[in-house]
């Protein structure tokens, strides 16, 4: 299991436009991937689920992947949450 | 007789369609083979998303872009595979029935959305109902609403979901009659978008009609008849008739520039309370958005709202307007308009009270993200500000300041904002209007407010009905502030326009040329009636009106703006 704990810095926060790519993004992935924001702990996949985490600007939130691409997965989700999804 | 609020102009009459609510017993059961059940879910998946799909295809076709966008959401809804997932679990390790199923981990995330604090979620949660609830009708092999319209009729519901008012043909809906909703609900928007007469927020409205009762509606007055009489019925179709062939005559001048006969030309905006009216503004012809109303983002919430959610909101607003003006007035609450969350002690005397400028200025938090959210925004566009309740020279200087303070914290951030953005003032206090020749100095732009400049001026609460009848318009007191009002505007060389009711009074809009209001700001629904009457008219004409300030009674200077409109404003068909 891979797992990295990443900051949002973009402003619209994991909504709208940044949650959808988000999603799709996770989507290209053959690993289970989770987010988690405090208690809660929902799947990445799943666009109602990371709506549901409320994720806005300044969240800190732990990716968490599991499975064959496990490496790539969270480099690369890491990696459009850090790039502020180019807002 | 019913009466609802009319939301959308014109008269219709004919028999009456229900359209069923979204009501349906859900019992919980304990399947014996589950695999029948998880059949039963996924063929009612499958259903669902070809009915989606059509409904998508149709709205992009029929209705537009941001309609369609309802329908992709709700695809995705459809396409998440944890939802689809936990409600398959669910009917496997419980031995759950499907509807069951589907309309427990609905409620589940539903809850979840209501309990976040945000407008966005929120309407989330509307998706999320309309999909499940689609879902769960195929699973119960209930009929989606019979919408296969095959005759005229006026449709009736509790309220109409987006996916209804897309499915619906057209070319047979005369009118649109709900029992919930308010101006600003998805059915008015959509029906004045349509352009199809439509009363809402109709009290008792399901328990009183049935389907194929014949009634009339009017969608101005919001006056509902059922079995109406023979003389009732000549008086609606006259009306109707009437509008029709008056508003064929307006339309045709939805997108000519607004000028009169000997080429004095004036600016026609829209006053928007919510994004979503900005469509049917462009469709009335509108050159600008002479005032958007913000309040839209303070109330109905819990908390306050974020720079961000402004700002996006803002910012589609200037471009989608592309270089036309549009007009963001500060937040205006306080007083009469309460929020909740913010804990604002009762006032004897609320409209004198603490409201508008005056409480924005002691509220750094709410002023400075609003205004930096503005700024941000103007990159994006054309976009003015607009303070509302001056009434005195420090208060303008203080919300000036407050601009100076948002564009440095965006500077220091190197966020880009229109650095000559315009910020004008509201005039609708009766000392701002007495000073306008030293605001005109400081201010960019006046905006006069004439609700609250006439209730000010004259003193009457118009709410009350015993003095309501000495709100007018016409008091020759406030008309001659508003006179004053532009000469000392123009004298410092900036412009005004009028964002009140009294701009797109048919009666008073000659009389307002004449005193040389640059800009009319109203409902967009009137804007092609005003132009054709502006552009069938002369200024030189119309400046002749300026005497009858001098006249004193109300009566007589009503009297004469008639005539002066019987005897030169020849309404007249134009050509493409």
């Amino acid at each position: 299991m891979k797992r990295c704990t990443v900051t949002i810095i973009n402003e619209t926060g994991l909504h709208a436009r940044p949650a959808n790519q988000f999603v799709q993004a996770s989507k290209n992935f053959t690993s289970d991937i989770t987010i988690k924001k405090g208690d809660a702990s929902v799947d990445a996949k799943s666009i109602l689920g990371v709506l549901t985490l409320g994720a806005g600007k300044g969240s800190e939130i732990i990716i968490e992947a599991n499975g064959e691409d496990e490496e790539k997965a969270v480099e690369a989700l890491a990696e459009l949450i850090e790039s502020g999804f180019k807002e | 007789m019913l009466k609802g609020i009319g939301v959308s102009s014109g008269v219709a009459i004919g028999k009456i369609k229900i359209i069923e609510d979204d009501r349906y017993a859900i019992e919980k059961k304990i399947v014996e083979n589950e695999t029948i059940e998880l059949q039963r879910f996924s063929s009612a998946l499958e259903a669902s998303r070809k009915q989606i799909q059509k409904i998508h295809d149709k709205a992009m076709a029929e209705i537009g872009k941001d309609e369609a966008g309802i329908f992709e959401a709700h695809l995705m809804i459809l396409e998440d595979e944890a939802y689809i997932k936990e409600i398959e679990k669910l009917i496997q390790d419980e031995k759950l029935n499907a509807e069951f199923a589907a309309d427990k981990i609905t409620g589940k995330y539903i809850e979840m959305f209501n309990g976040l604090d945000d407008a966005y979620l929120k309407e989330r949660a509307a998706d999320l109902k309309d999909v499940s609830t689609r879902i769960i009708r195929n699973i119960l092999g209930i009929t989606i609403n019979d919408y296969n319209l095959k005759e005229e009729v006026i449709i009736a519901a509790n309220d109409l979901t987006p996916s209804d008012t897309a499915s619906l043909d057209k070319k047979y809906v005369l009118g649109f009659l709900t029992e919930e909703g308010g101006a600003a609900s998805h059915s008015a928007i959509m029906a004045r978008t349509l352009e199809i007469p439509a009363v809402v927020g109709v009290e008792g409205l399901l328990d009183s009609i049935r389907n194929n009762e014949f009634i009339i509606l009017d969608g101005d007055t919001g006056d509902i008849i059922s079995n109406p009489g023979v003389k009732q019925l000549e008086k609606y179709s006259n009306k109707k008739e009437n509008l029709l062939k008056s508003k064929k005559i307006y339309s045709q001048y939805k997108d000519k520039e607004t000028v009169t006969i000997d080429n004095k030309k004036v600016v026609l905006a829209a006053n928007i309370g919510s994004p979503a009216d900005l469509d049917t503004a462009l469709n009335n012809g509108c050159e600008g958005i002479g005032l958007f109303r913000t309040e839209l983002f303070y109330l109905e919430r819990t908390s306050l709202p974020s720079e961000d959610e402004q700002f996006e909101v803002y910012k589609s607003l200037a471009e989608k307007m592309e270089d036309k003006p549009v007009i963001i007035r500060t937040l205006d609450v306080g007083g009469d308009k309460e929020i909740p969350y913010m804990d604002l002690p009762k006032e004897m005397n609320p409209f004198l009270g603490y409201r508008a400028i005056r409480l924005c200025l002691e509220r750094e938090d709410i002023f400075l993200t609003q205004l930096k959210a503005i700024l941000r925004a103007s990159f994006y566009g054309n976009i003015k500000i607009l303070f509302p309740m001056i009434s005195s020279m420090e208060e303008l200087m203080l919300a000036k300041e407050f601009v100076k303070k948002a564009e440095a914290a965006l500077t220091e951030k190197g966020i880009p904002f229109n650095e000559n953005i315009e910020a004008g003032i509201m005039i609708e206090v009766p000392s701002a209007a007495l000073m306008s020749g030293l605001m005109a100095r400081e201010a960019d732009f006046f905006s006069i407010g004439t609700n609250d400049l006439i209730q000010y001026t004259s003193a009457v609460d118009r709410g009350n009905k015993k003095v309501s009848h000495l709100y007018t318009e016409f008091n020759p007191g406030v008309l001659m502030l508003i006179k004053q009002v532009i000469q000392n505007a123009h004298k410092e060389g900036i412009w005004v326009g009028m964002c009140g009711e009294a701009a797109s009074n048919s009666r008073l809009v000659p009389l307002l040329l004449a005193m040389g209001l640059d800009e009319f700001s109203m409902n967009s629904a009137n804007i092609p009636q005003i132009r054709c009457l502006i552009n069938n008219m002369k200024y030189e004409d119309a400046k002749k009106l300026l005497d009858v300030l001098n006249y004193g009674y109300i009566e007589k200077i009503k009297d004469k703006l008639d005539q002066f409109i019987k005897d030169n404003c020849q309404i007249r068909s134009v050509g493409p």
